[in-house]
């Protein structure tokens, strides 16, 4: 079973998002890792770029398929974790930790309404295997 | 309705160990294991690896034309193999172009007869269009054709370890067994094993053929033997980079009817001091030069190169990528291409279009990997 951390909100696409006021950090789900297998490349924006709400802000590349990374919430990119580009296999080992992608500063709050939370995402998660 | 997949007889042990299933060549295969494919590659590329790869298909050919037959069949020149060698070749069309890429043992008669008969492991995804070739082409021959495949179990085990393990279970000394070549041994007490000094990683191994009913007994039993020497269960995502770093073509990315073995550099499997099927036509393309050729390329951008990618220099299409990843033992980004032979030079950049955006490659030597029997 896939772990899925409290505290966070979740998308459809299994990005995850977790809010701490105007500012959110942006992730891939442990399902998303471990559907992807292998993780050995990864896009990512750069900083001041500014992204709609479902818009791709990068791509993930994994032995076998590539994936775009989709923004939960508009945005924009106040920092990338550069360290992903050189160790993509974070993302496998510790998607929710060390293997954060982007931070954004939120431009529209009322989007994270849409989001699921924890038990949400459980759920969906379990309802489309 | 879809036509149900194909399952080998070790399908549910491959759900039992967390095998990730995939439709493979109508075939229900696992893809990898719960440790993932680039643990998989370096377990065997260090130790040693067991893919079960029964959905490849055999036949065999017997009859007093055997050997006339086979030569004038595939273009490696078979007169010239000794009883239990065995060697890469190709079936050709007329003009040129590739049925299969097969691996042809030549073997004692077990009747005791006088005859040779020969023994052809050919691709899952090319079974019936083989043996429906092979047995269009007997016309005339006095030989039999037959599909094999089903009965025959096929396994791959390879890795520095894989002899040593290996000859722990045989009477026989498996590593004095030389490379391509055969030998016939009991395992397991009872199951009567022929083991290939053969297989498509790079590493030293063995390909084994074995009555079906015993699969599970020696994919276990092998298994057992290797577990303290780290020998893993190997998925078809591994057996894939395996095979891409030396630069082994696969049937449908590097070798297809419509590419010769001239332009994918397979001329050391094809003879041409005989006759054979597509023999013209490829002297043809030998001596006027063929005008593509498969080049090794490694990526100068970020990206990850995939089979089917266009191939661009100066806005100008000039050819596609075969195979292409990031190769877990040298963890560089490579592939392989088909490029016109004017830009096949070591050093010349090309453009690879990943994901409609252009990305910076350059061609570089071939194998990526030097097999271990090579070194």
């Amino acid at each position: 079973m896939s772990k899925i951390e409290t505290g966070l909100l979740y998308t459809k696409d299994d990005e995850w998002i977790k809010v701490d006021g105007e500012e959110a950090t942006v992730g891939i789900s442990d399902h998303a890792q471990d559907a992807l297998s292998d993780i050995v490349y990864l896009e990512l924006p750069d900083v001041g770029d500014t992204f709609a709400m479902g818009e791709a802000f990068g791509v993930v590349e994994s032995v076998k398929a590539a994936a775009d990374l989709n923004m939960p919430v508009s945005g924009e990119v106040t920092a990338v974790n550069e360290d992903l580009i050189d160790t993509p296999e974070l993302v496998n080992s510790d998607p929710y930790g060390a293997a954060w992608m982007v931070k954004i500063k939120i431009s529209n709050p009322a989007e994270l309404d849409d989001l699921m939370d924890a038990d949400a995402y459980a759920k969906y998660e379990e309802e489309r295997d | 309705m879809a036509k149900a997949l194909k399952r080998t007889n070790l399908h549910d042990w491959h759900i039992e160990h967390g095998g990730r299933m995939v439709p493979f060549a109508g075939w229900d295969m696992p893809v990898q294991y719960p440790t993932g494919p680039i643990e998989e590659h370096r377990a065997t590329r260090e130790a040693a690896g067991l893919f079960d790869i029964d959905h490849m298909g055999q036949m065999v050919v017997r009859g007093p034309d055997a050997e006339a037959f086979v030569n004038w069949l595939v273009t490696y020149d078979v007169r010239q193999m000794a009883l239990f060698d065995a060697h890469y070749s190709l079936m050709c069309y007329p003009d040129g172009g590739i049925v299969d890429d097969v691996f042809v043992y030549k073997l004692p008669d077990s009747d005791g007869g006088e005859q040779p008969y020969f023994f052809i492991a050919i691709n899952a995804d090319n079974r019936k269009k083989d043996v429906i070739w092979a047995q269009a082409q007997a016309v005339g021959f006095d030989v039999t054709v037959a599909d094999i495949s089903d009965e025959t179990y096929m396994l791959a085990f390879q890795g520095p370890k894989a002899p040593e393990i290996l000859e722990r279970l045989t009477q026989v000394n498996l590593r004095d067994v030389p490379r391509f070549t055969a030998v016939s041994d009991t395992i397991f007490d009872d199951v009567q094993v022929l083991f290939g000094r053969t297989g498509y990683t790079g590493e030293d191994g063995f390909e084994l053929y074995f009555p079906a009913e015993h699969a599970l007994k020696v994919w276990e039993g092998i298994l057992a033997e290797g577990e303290a020497d780290g020998v893993k269960a190997i998925g078809l995502a591994a057996r894939d980079s395996l095979r891409f770093e030396p630069c082994m073509p696969l049937y449908g990315h590097e070798i297809a009817a419509d590419i010769s073995p001239i332009e994918a550099r397979l001329s050391f499997a094809v003879g041409f001091g005989k006759k054979f099927i597509g023999r013209d036509a490829l002297l043809k393309i030998k001596l006027e030069r063929s005008s593509r050729v498969l080049v090794g390329f490694e990526m100068i951008d970020r990206g990850v190169p995939r089979h089917g990618y266009s191939i661009a220099q100066n806005g100008e299409e000039v050819g596609f990528v075969t195979t292409g990843m990031f190769a877990p033992t040298s963890k560089r980004y490579l592939g392989m291409a088909y490029l016109p032979r004017a830009l096949a030079k070591i050093g010349t950049e090309i453009d690879i279009i990943v994901r409609d955006k252009v990305r910076k490659a350059v061609v570089v030597k071939r194998p990526f990997y030097i097999p271990a029997y090579r070194r």
